[in-house]
């Protein structure tokens, strides 16, 4: 099949590409950039998105499919939908499955239910046995099996000396050890401590609880030279220790989730359980430290966190209700409109940590906008407005804190695996 | 005149006209609690429910004695198990009771922001008997009123609440609404006791009891939670009566008139001493007398008349 795409800026900072151009893609692969003429075009389907822009593929590393164990609430496959209604062409799943991914089985039962989708889905190992902290999983199998970086998320490694191993044991495959930085000595409450727990008599766990773990962490990276990748920072001294480490050279790496650089602990004012999560949204303090490194390069990536969760485990008790939101849909939205529109990034940097920097930190390929290449391609409009409504929420699972916020920026359509996803449907190309 | 709004959920933002009503309301209630006969038709018709997911016997007891005595008609339902564990979800719980047409719901819940949430899945009228570590606002205004009772004003006291602040509903209520009210109010305890940026309420932390005495008109004692001495708050028992127990050797150092108050229920020999218990300073008892008439207040004023807010 044959589509055209008509006068869309290509933008790709990897190549260092920023032009207007028409795109022809035959049989999913990009056959020509230029001026597409009116023959070339002949019995193609022609896409008018004058002025719009096309990236490659966006790429989410911090996802929670559910499955398997608890598709009630999402599968690989209505998360796949969740991701490439959000813009991505990519993600990479969490392993606290049941059971967890720590053996190959698992890893293939996953790839095997995304094969046929357009959205690569690439599962990340659990670093300990049933991520439970207390012995290595196995991790030249799970390598082997295709996972792209290890990790117990959800829980922190609390044994220093499991995670001088698992990150030695990743050394080997240059891949990262992902953490889910807490000391849960300090942890446990139901929100960030400060003024406003206080305030509304919920118990809490102070910040100082991540910055423990992350500080312990960048010790350990730079004594075992592996890469240790922060997931879903949320402090400011986080944030600092992290840009510190970076300029003494230690391979960390780290990634904020858009509801930690647009919401603060002030949201939980009205009790709603979508504003419950874990790390928990912190101060204004902490937001302006995040905006800071997403400008300097210390927060590498945007990532979701995409924690999807039945409506019934939502609508119960503050302290009971569990932890996360689900990210994918709005996450661009979010981006576009707290960090481009209000000038905090310019678009080249939102490409580089939500398309080129997830691939670069997990050893993939970044798509390239050339002829010849299978088209793997995101396109944009950053100046849509729209409302978020989460009954249009291709997520099985709709606790958002941003059901009604207006956002400005939208994905519009995604190409890649010959398929592509536009205005709420799915189509070979 | 009628109060602001239709729930009372906390005592955070409510007007100084309106606590003063409420005290002013109970003033006639309590009368009432003197009569042969102590009960009025006020409430005549009004269906109540209590629902307590947390064990309480003196608040809950206090409420529906507060509701019987103005004819309302009253359903309790209590439990101790969170809904995580029974099965049924709590809005299913609440949907349930109140399919069955009840006017006002009294509620107590281990879960700080329960009131809240149960204004947006009901039409009842809320009252908060206490939720988690937040708010207990009808523990706050007997709290006040029986100050008021005893000094003839609030304005000006200077009140310090002692013990556990961090898990404490009460202490939350009673820095609210004494602040409205124009009293002075400090806080006293172990440091580990003290929630994180408490001062920014406007209240003053202080680690000395002996301090504490010397200097306020009023001390609001709250209960030591045995339970909580396993999660190593504190070192023992026995440290925190020594360093942080009122006594009467303590009082009579400073030889002045002070006013003691406590919710109960009181833990002898940790908090207070029993002849501090006992004693000429403390009002513990008229506290829960009038804890029936602020309650009955409450519920007439919520009750029996349309609120500023709602019209």
């Amino acid at each position: 099949m044959k589509i055209v795409i008509k006068n869309i800026t290509l933008f790709n900072p990897y190549q260092n590409l920023n032009k207007k151009a028409d795109l022809l893609i035959i049989d999913g692969t990009i056959t020509k950039i230029g001026s597409i003429s009116a023959g070339e075009s002949e019995g193609a389907r022609v896409f008018e998105f004058d002025n719009k822009i096309c990236t490659p593929g966006l790429f989410d590393m911090h996802v929670h499919l559910r499955e398997p164990g608890r598709e009630d609430e999402e599968t690989v496959i209505t998360g796949s939908n969740s991701a490439a209604a959000g813009g991505f062409t990519g993600i990479a799943c969490m392993p606290n499955t049941t059971p967890a991914i720590d053996s190959a089985e698992v890893v293939n039962f996953i790839k095997q239910k995304a094969k046929l989708h357009l959205v690569d889905v690439f599962p990340v190992g659990a670093a300990s046995c049933g991520r439970k902290g207390e012995s290595l999983s196995p991790m030249a199998e799970l390598f082997e099996a295709g996972v792209v970086g290890f990790s117990d998320d959800g829980s922190v490694i609390k044994s220093a000396k499991l995670l001088r191993f698992a990150l030695e044991y990743a050394g080997m495959y240059n891949l990262p050890v992902i953490e889910h930085c807490e000391d849960e000595s300090l942890a446990g409450g139901a929100m960030n401590e400060g003024f406003t727990s206080t305030f509304l008599g919920l118990p809490a766990m102070p910040s100082v609880a991540e910055d423990l773990i992350v500080m312990r962490d960048i010790i350990l990276s730079e004594y075992t030279g592996s890469k240790i990748h922060i997931a879903h920072i949320s402090t400011k001294n986080a944030v600092e220790m992290v840009r510190l480490a970076k300029q003494k050279g230690i391979k960390v790496t780290s990634e904020v989730t858009p509801h930690h650089f647009t919401l603060t602990e002030e949201a939980l004012k009205s009790y709603d359980t979508n504003t419950k999560m874990n790390p928990p949204l912190r101060t204004k303090d902490d937001v302006e430290a995040i905006l800071e490194g997403l400008k300097d390069g210390t927060i590498d990536i945007i990532a979701s966190d995409h924690a999807p969760h039945s409506i019934e485990e939502k609508e119960m008790e503050f302290v009971d209700a569990p932890n996360g939101i689900v990210g994918l849909e709005t996450e661009l939205g979010l981006a576009l409109s707290e960090l481009l529109h209000k000038k905090v990034l310019s678009l080249e940097q939102i490409i580089e940590k939500m398309a080129i920097n997830p691939r670069k930190i997990l050893n993939l390929p970044v798509p390239q906008i050339r002829e010849g290449e299978l088209a793997n391609l995101t396109f944009i409009d950053p100046d849509q407005i729209w409302t978020v409504d989460v009954k249009s929420f291709k997520s099985k699972s709709k606790n958002s804190p941003f059901d009604k916020r207006l956002l400005t920026g939208k994905a519009l359509a995604v190409i890649n695996k010959k398929q592509m996803y536009f205005e709420d449907k799915f189509f070979d190309i | 005149m009628p109060l602001f709004s239709r729930h009372l959920l906390g005592l955070q933002g409510v007007p100084r006209e309106d606590i003063q009503l409420i005290l002013d309301t109970a003033v006639t209630f309590r009368e009432v609690l003197e009569r042969p006969i102590k009960r009025v038709p006020t409430l005549q018709g009004k269906t109540i429910v209590n629902l307590f997911f947390e064990n309480s016997t003196r608040t809950r007891i206090s409420f529906e004695l507060a509701q019987k005595r103005l004819s309302a008609d009253i359903v309790n339902f209590s439990t101790s198990t969170s809904s995580t564990k029974k099965g049924e979800t709590f809005k299913d719980t609440v949907k349930n009771i109140e399919a069955m047409k009840v006017d006002m719901i009294v509620v107590r819940h281990a879960s700080s922001g329960v009131p809240q949430y149960l204004t947006r899945i009901s039409n009842a009228n809320i009252i908060n008997a206490g939720d988690g570590a937040h708010e207990h606002p009808t523990q706050g205004l007997l709290d006040m009123y029986s100050i008021r009772e005893k000094f003839g004003k609030i304005e000006g006291l200077k009140v310090c609440i002692v013990g556990d602040i961090s898990h404490s509903r009460v202490a939350l209520s009673n820095i609210f609404g004494l602040k409205t009210m124009g009293a002075d109010v400090s806080v006293c305890g172990p440091a580990t006791m003290i929630p994180r940026c408490i001062e920014k309420l406007g209240v003053k932390v202080v680690h000395s009891i002996d301090q504490a005495i010397e200097q306020n008109d009023v001390l609001n004692v709250l209960r030591i939670q045995l339970e909580r001495q396993a999660g190593a708050s504190f070192p023992s028992l026995r440290e925190y009566h020594n360093y942080f127990g009122i006594t009467s050797e303590r009082l009579e150092k400073f030889n002045k008139n002070i006013v003691i108050l406590h919710p109960g229920p009181i833990n002898r020999g940790v908090e207070l001493s029993s002849d501090v218990a006992d004693g000429p300073f403390q009002i513990i008892l008229d506290q829960v007398t009038n804890g029936v008439a602020v309650r009955m207040a409450v519920l007439y004023l919520l009750g029996t008349l349309n609120t500023r807010e709602s019209r």
